[in-house]
């Protein structure tokens, strides 16, 4: 049964559709041109987990930031990323979001408040959990979220960083997406509990479980924690219960443990299907405007895809390139000529 | 000039910065008295031992914008937050192109001589020059430590203060007025002609005893302190080996991919400089062993001013000469 769609605008309603809907039609074209060898080392797929991104990102504001995984283009589109500059980074080139060096697992945008994808399970916890402290120091009433896998919560950044921010009381959102797998290996076989929400009683914060596959529900919980970390009253932990319909990776014959069951009844329960059939309902979206909305947003991938091929691959040279920043010269540089050692 | 101790030097130089930049924050396990009494609470946080935490926090909060320091206090507790510190800071300008500074300092203190035994005795640093994105140093007197901490508070990259648990009481002069020492600049800490030793915090000074020593027997032994890590001032090791043709690296640590096996690669794959070496490069090093407890066996494993005596002498050997 969906959560019935809250009094949001109609315009927002479909904007969370055409959302989801991006993030499924990027991926099934990165797969495949990740395949067609376009797109090299390893992409992981977001489908089937999209209400969970859009959830959560439908409920913030622009001064707000985010950190990702290794399977990170859902977040990155749900908080507002450029199509082309992530598809240019898929191909490696020089107009990416990180000149070609990042990839699928590094894509990062910090004007959008998009803190990065991150390739190590649980690496972007801490990470996020300073960007709550920057915005608590800052004052401005912005809040910070982590997404993460059932398999980081087994981590110790999870536990830590949790207590530090219950402890601070940090405007954080640490949303776990379980998708019941860390890569083949079953969270049933690596939990003590079955629901990763529960933790949330140790650090004294609201956890709760929601359908991550109901994208009213996820951001109906969303939006009751940052409520509540913008007004002070610090972290909360989310649990949302989804599926990878895909394998670990788009790696061609890798195994794949999976009852292929399980996968097909989770494919019935279908977020974004879900999300539309409830806007047919309400008169909001029509078959006309599905088409055309599936063909705008096929569109924009075309053009992403020219854009991509358009950018130069990096000079080989570049290499080199931003291994450090640059420092301003300090006004009092130069003390630099006494040993130090007598007077 | 006024003298301060090493560490009171450090403790200088942040209170000095954070008075300059209000985005400067510090956050530590202990905090430490005197700045928690300037500074306050919000800015000199006492924290939870979650050192993993902390030095993700610090990522975080420097791509936002401020300038947070990490004091790991021991090198040795750093070791729980190896992935944000090799995967996460040392990579993440680089990863993600450029797109933000990441201004971040984490404090470690190193070495033995405490009876402390093998975990808080480490001198790691050759684990973390090894990693590229990270800048580091380790200074000797209290006049490198505070300038080179105010210059690495102003970086706009994750640097490492590498900190001599055996210096930290040790007093040497330093000025009043603001100074500040480039990051990447050697300093000659004894000029000399016959033979080049480069070492680093106390053994700089077992050095410059050793120097003393010789020097009534003639021998005239210069001393450069490399300070910096990474950026390495690798003009000022070379000309001073071209200069003396003999070179003892005196490192704390031991040998094994080391501080000092890097100091031999820069002497010795330079062809000027290998042109002008009259003996084979002598490192004397910890032995590669963990640090044991005992003062007999810790006293037997760290090298001193008079294996720095035996070390040039034998590279002063002319039986050792190839030419």
């Amino acid at each position: 049964m969906q959560t019935p769609s809250p009094n949001l605008p109609p315009d927002q309603q479909l904007e969370m559709l055409r959302r989801m809907l991006t993030i499924r039609r990027f991926e099934e074209r990165a797969s495949a041109d990740y395949l067609a060898g376009k797109i090299y080392g390893v992409v992981h797929c977001y489908i089937g987990e999209e209400a969970v991104a859009v959830g959560v990102c439908s409920s913030l504001g622009p001064g707000d930031r985010i950190i990702s995984t290794h399977r990170g283009h859902g977040h990155c589109i749900a908080k507002g990323a450029d199509l082309n500059r992530m598809m240019a980074e898929l191909y490696g080139r020089q107009a990416g979001y990180c000149k070609g060096k990042g990839g699928s697992m590094h894509i990062a945008d910090f004007g959008i408040g998009m803190l990065g994808a991150n390739g190590i399970v649980a690496g972007g916890i801490a990470i996020v959990t300073g960007a709550g402290l920057a915005a608590q120091m800052e004052g401005k009433g912005a809040v910070a979220v982590s997404f993460f896998g059932d398999g980081a919560s087994n981590a110790g950044p999870f536990h830590e960083c949790l207590n530090i921010a219950a402890t601070w009381k940090l405007p954080m959102l640490y949303v776990c997406e379980n998708n019941m797998y860390a890569a083949q290996t079953a969270a049933a076989a690596t939990h003590a509990l079955s629901d990763v929400s529960a933790r949330a009683a140790g650090y004294g914060i609201p956890g709760v479980v929601v359908d991550g596959n109901d994208i009213f529900a996820v951001h109906q919980a969303a939006s009751r924690a940052v409520d509540r970390a913008r007004s002070g009253g610090g972290p909360s932990l989310i649990e949302c219960k989804t599926y990878r319909w895909r394998a670990h990776t788009e790696r061609p014959g890798q195994p794949d443990s999976r009852d292929p069951g399980e996968v097909d009844e989770w494919k019935r329960r279908d977020p974004i299907a879900q999300l539309e059939r409830q806007l047919r309902e309400q008169g909001v979206l029509d078959a006309a405007a599905m088409d055309s909305l599936e063909r705008e947003i096929m569109a924009a991938l075309e053009a992403a895809v020219a854009f991509a091929e358009a950018s130069p691959f990096p000079l080989p040279e570049q290499a080199t390139d931003d291994v450090f920043a640059s420092t301003p010269p300090s006004p009092t540089s130069g003390g630099g000529s006494g040993t130090g050692l007598t007077a | 000039m006024r003298e301060l101790t090493y560490n009171e030097a450090a403790v200088e130089a942040v209170a000095e910065e954070m008075r300059r930049d209000p985005k400067i924050f510090y956050m530590s396990t202990d905090a430490i008295g005197p700045l928690l009494k300037e500074f306050g609470a919000e800015r000199i946080r006492a924290t939870p031992i979650t050192e993993a935490a902390l030095t993700g926090m610090a990522i975080g909060a420097a791509g936002c914008g401020f300038r947070p320091i990490v004091d790991w206090r021991q090198v040795t507790f750093c070791f729980v937050a190896m992935d944000q510190i090799v995967n996460q800071a040392a990579k993440i300008h680089y990863m993600f192109g450029g797109q933000v500074t990441f201004p971040i300092l984490y404090r470690a203190a190193v070495g033995g001589g405490g009876r402390v035994a093998a975990q808080h005795s480490q001198s790691p640093y050759s684990m973390f020059m090894n990693v590229a994105g990270l800048k580091m140093f380790l200074p000797s007197t209290p006049y490198d430590m505070k300038g080179l901490l105010k210059t690495a508070i102003r970086d706009n990259n994750p640097v490492i203060s590498f900190e001599s648990s055996r210096l930290m009481a040790r007093k040497g002069p330093v000025p009043e007025e603001d100074y500040a020492i480039p990051l990447g600049k050697a300093d000659i800490k004894r000029e000399g002609n016959d033979v080049t030793v480069v070492a680093l915090a106390w053994l700089v000074h077992e050095a410059l005893a050793a120097a003393e020593e010789l020097a009534r027997e003639g021998i005239s032994v210069e001393i450069i302190d490399p300070r910096t890590l990474v950026p390495l001032d690798t003009e000022a090791i070379r000309s001073s080996v071209q200069k003396t043709g003999r070179l003892v690296i005196a490192d704390e640590a031991g040998p094994t991919a080391g501080f000092s096996a890097e100091i031999a690669a820069v002497a010795t794959e330079d062809p000027a400089t290998f042109a002008r070496l009259t003996a084979p490069v002598k490192r004397v090093c910890a032995l590669q062993v963990p640090i044991p407890y005992a003062p007999v066996l810790e006293n037997h494993v760290f090298p001193d001013r008079s294996r720095i005596i035996a070390g040039i002498r034998e590279v002063m050997s002319p039986r050792l000469s190839p030419h």
